[in-house]
């Protein structure tokens, strides 16, 4: 099978998980944020479920030296604790509580509530070309 | 604290959740990236460094996209109900809600994705500390707008 094909797979089976689990359903998400209130406790069984299975083929998988397609594995190489990690985090929590979508969701219901979909779609996009500019002016 | 019991659906969470696992675990194998929906995106916005000024292509980025697109519409179709979706935001609290997930999630390097599947399995102490601050914001905003301004039911 080509790469790119197993590569756009990925992004199916991806995009088929989020609409099982009910996470492309910004009222199930903010459920489970509403600790305080009527909580619905879903959110924790996906989030273990995919930690369960990808800690086993996170491990399998960089067994081995290489991946399939590619020359090495492209890990993220940062250790230290900073100011943006925490900060960032934390804005991206308020904006999620507020309308109940992350970026995965977003980019997998933009057809299926494109009314909503693509002006969040649109402002998310803006708003990660200018996170990632100014983390880079932050780290020079 | 009080738990909702019909709205609780551990089953389809808990398979769908193996599916996200699944795809990350798939993608890793395949190209060797770290499935974050953010970062993925992001790079698509602004290119993501390659150390020595080497161009990265983009098309295993859009592939993937494309990809969590058509997922939801095999669901549906082989489903054969719409997939449910009632919003929560509406007016000036969805695009603002839109910019604050984008930057933040690019700021603080992932998102529920990248730093909640994939950081985590990779027992990650950044995403962890990552994690429990998204976590914590996104209780805190929530109880602020439902139950102290009753902004929605």
């Amino acid at each position: 099978m080509k790469p790119s094909f197993l590569v756009f797979c990925s992004g199916v089976i991806f995009g088929m998980g989020l609409a099982v689990s009910g996470m492309l359903n910004p009222s199930k998400v903010v459920g489970f944020l509403d600790l305080f209130g009527e909580w619905d406790p879903s959110l924790a069984f996906v989030m273990g479920g995919g930690m369960v299975v990808n800690f086993i083929g996170f491990r399998l998988i960089t067994r081995h030296g290489k991946p399939l397609f590619a020359p090495r594995f492209m890990l993220p190489l940062k250790t230290n604790i900073e100011m943006p990690l925490v900060i960032g985090a934390a804005i991206f929590g308020v904006g999620w509580a507020m309308a109940g979508l992350c970026p995965g969701p977003a980019i997998a219901s933009v057809l299926l509530n494109p009314a909503d979909g693509v002006l969040f779609l649109v402002l998310m996009c803006a708003g990660l070309a200018a996170g990632r500019l100014l983390a880079r002016r932050l780290d020079r | 604290m009080t738990v909702n019991w019909v709205a609780f659906t551990p089953l389809s969470a808990l398979i769908g959740g193996c599916l996200i696992g699944f795809a990350a675990a798939l993608l890793l194998a395949v190209n060797g990236r770290i499935m974050g929906a953010s970062g993925i995106l992001a790079g698509l916005i602004v290119s993501a460094k390659t150390g020595k000024g080497e161009a990265e292509s983009k098309s295993w980025r859009w592939l993937f996209v494309a990809g969590t697109v058509t997922g939801p519409l095999l669901v549906w179709m082989v489903g054969g109900k719409p997939i449910d979706i009632q919003p929560v935001a509406s007016g000036l609290t969805l695009p603002a809600a839109g910019l604050l997930v984008g930057f933040g999630a690019a700021f603080g390097s992932g998102c529920t994705s990248g730093h909640g599947i994939c950081g985590l399995a990779r027992l990650s102490i950044r995403s962890l500390v990552a994690v429990l601050s998204f976590m914590a914001s996104g209780l805190i905003t929530v109880y602020l707008i439902r139950h102290l301004l009753w902004v929605w039911p």
